[in-house]
């Protein structure tokens, strides 16, 4: 169970009562103007004590939470997207949706990996998860954005790159190794997001970017909190402690340099409000390529190799 | 100057002998009256089943209002002096007469939805489409001419492959194109493929393939080697949906499969999206080969 869902649970049953009174108040003979605003303190007092602050295994539940955006919201909120398909290969990978788009006019390339709303769709996207052939199609848009001059924006949100049998048939590592490569080569700006779960090397094959975005509850990690404790402590149970130690959150990725700007969610969660979030994600990308427009094409690349050189280095 | 055929084909058809107003369409069954099969695209409007079109009504199709032919001048010959049942020239002057053209492609300049561009259509009704020394030279003259201009390229495509009449002299231009395609995209240049029903051989396997986007109408088959070689050397019957449109789209061969309906609209939207291209300016060619790069001056 969702940790954040758990928490959630009985908010939510609060929030319905105050909507039912609310409803009822004009039939009532008695006046529940006074009851109503009691409820509503409370309900903003315990909204407060549960989501004012969040640990990191409470974060890393907020970006798994069922009901959060998925990448293919950020897809239909653009003014105007054509989507591409396929690696040219083997296959379309559906766990990555990418191609041409418009974002507040300007022409873009979006990618972004999704996970799937309901059961069939889950099942549809491998859950998010993609494939070598996914990686392989984000490289061929990338280089096709490079070759006719189109920003590139991505929407980050994996638990990681498909663990299977077929991926490792097909040379997973080569294909995320390449599509962290293609982002190195190109010439053109790349605004990166994570919006949910940055899942390792997975994540990072469409984030190595001009500028990194994250949403506020969003997590960037090295492995998943249940991966890093079975490597380090043969226990996947002692992941909450793994999220502890792991520095995954926005903040802790600012800190180091990894991330550019972080994006606030409303109070509870972007789900809470998934338009506005999803609203102020895409003014936040716009703003990053309003900025970078304004740098010459040939420098973008030697900024990129020192943004990236410099991370991790002695100071 | 819009050319004569562009004006008849965007007109009401030609009034035609009563038993050639109707034509059964080979999916359903359904018989279709001829100017109304026109008006719908050439699309059976029973079940969607789209008709392989004539190069002509297929530019009428897409093109805004005008289209300057080039390459019209390139005709074939006979370099192998080829004869089976009959001789090679003697096909061609039917296929002449069949399809009124000269050639498997019409190549011009031209826009659609005000973007100019430079485009090729091929037509299936010209020793199916093959292609072979003309096919060649006339898309190689469209990439080269759409370079010098910065504009765009569209080839739809339809084609049976290499012209065996035309022997290796056919094969290469599949290195012909792909030089020319080629030089074309390192200057920056933007194409994009139409893949029409059917696209197999020394078509797909070379220029159709080596585009920026690959779009393809809805159901066209589209492959390397065609069905019946691949049933006849495998000794298998195939899937039914085998090297459709859709099939390709399944295994990430093309970027998109469009109704016939949507495609003027779609290449509007795709021409839009490559409309602010980087595009390094060409340097002349001299005697057919590029000269060194001028030193700047400030």
């Amino acid at each position: 169970m969702n940790a954040i869902v758990e928490r959630e649970r009985g908010l939510l049953e609060l929030e319905g009562r105050i909507a039912d009174l609310k409803a009822h108040a004009a039939d009532q003979p008695v006046d529940l103007t006074s009851e109503i605003r009691a409820l509503e303190e409370k309900y903003a007092q315990i909204q407060l004590d549960i989501f004012g602050h969040l640990t990191p295994w409470q974060r890393v539940n907020m970006a798994r939470h069922p009901k959060r955006p998925l990448g293919s919201a950020y897809i239909a909120a653009l003014d105007q997207f054509d989507e591409l398909h396929g690696d040219r290969h083997f296959g379309d990978d559906p766990a990555i949706i990418g191609g041409f788009a418009k974002l507040r006019g300007r022409r873009v390339v979006a990618i972004a990996q999704d996970k799937g709303a309901d059961t069939k769709e889950k099942v549809h996207r491998n859950f998010g998860m993609p494939r070598p052939e996914g990686y392989r199609k984000v490289q061929r848009l990338v280089r096709l954005a490079d070759h006719l001059g189109l920003p590139v924006i991505t929407f980050v949100d994996t638990s990681g790159a498909d663990p299977g049998i077929v991926s490792e048939e097909r040379a997973q590592s080569e294909a995320i190794a390449q599509s962290i490569a293609a982002f190195a080569e190109v010439s053109v700006p790349i605004v990166a997001t994570v919006i949910g779960e940055g899942g390792s090397g997975g994540a990072l094959a469409l984030a190595l970017a001009d500028h990194v975005t994250m949403l506020e509850h969003s997590v960037y990690s090295v492995a998943s909190p249940e991966g890093c404790a079975a490597i380090l402590w043969g226990d996947a149970g002692k992941a909450e402690e793994a999220a502890s130690r792991l520095r995954l959150t926005s903040e802790d990725l600012l800190g180091f340099g990894i991330v550019d700007e972080i994006v606030p969610e409303p109070l509870g969660g972007a789900h809470r409000d998934s338009r506005g979030t999803i609203d102020s994600v895409l003014s936040a990308i716009d703003g990053a390529l309003a900025r970078l427009a304004t740098i010459p094409p040939g420098e973008l690349r030697a900024r990129r190799y020192d943004k990236f050189r410099r991370i991790g280095s002695p100071a | 100057m819009i050319p004569e055929w562009l004006r008849i084909r965007r007109g009401p058809q030609q009034a035609l002998e009563d038993a050639a107003q109707w034509t059964k369409c080979p999916k359903c069954a359904t018989m279709l009256y001829r100017p109304d099969l026109a008006k719908n695209l050439f699309v059976c409007t029973t079940c969607k089943h789209h008709f392989r079109m004539h190069a002509f009504d297929r530019i009428a199709m897409l093109v805004d209002a005008d289209f300057v032919e080039i390459g019209a001048d390139v005709v074939p010959g006979d370099p192998l002096g080829w004869t089976d049942k009959t001789s090679y020239p003697q096909k061609l002057e039917r296929d002449r007469e069949k399809s009124k053209l000269t050639e498997g492609i019409v190549c011009g300049f031209a826009s659609i939805g005000s973007s100019p561009l430079a485009l090729g259509v091929m037509d299936f009704n010209f020793r199916g489409g093959t292609m072979g020394t003309v096919v060649g030279e006339r898309l190689a003259r469209l990439f080269e001419g759409a370079r010098e201009r910065k504009l765009p390229v569209v080839v739809c495509t339809a084609s049976g492959g290499a012209r065996m009449e035309e022997g290796m002299l056919a094969l290469m231009q599949m290195a012909k194109t792909t030089v020319a395609l080629q030089r074309f995209r390192d200057d920056g240049g933007y194409a994009i493929t139409v893949l029409t029903d059917p696209t197999t051989g020394g078509v797909s396997a070379s220029f159709a393939f080596q585009t920026d986007v690959i779009v393809s109408e809805a159901r066209a088959s589209i492959g390397f080697a065609g069905r019946r070689v691949i049933e006849q050397t495998i000794r298998q019957k195939l899937p039914e949906n085998f090297q459709t449109a859709e099939f390709l789209l399944e295994h990430g061969a093309i970027d998109m499969v469009v109704e016939r309906a949507g495609l003027r609209e779609l290449l509007i939207r795709l021409l839009d999206y490559g409309s602010g291209a980087r595009r390094n300016v060409p340097a002349p060619a001299v005697n057919g080969h590029a000269p060194a790069p001028a030193a700047t001056t400030s």
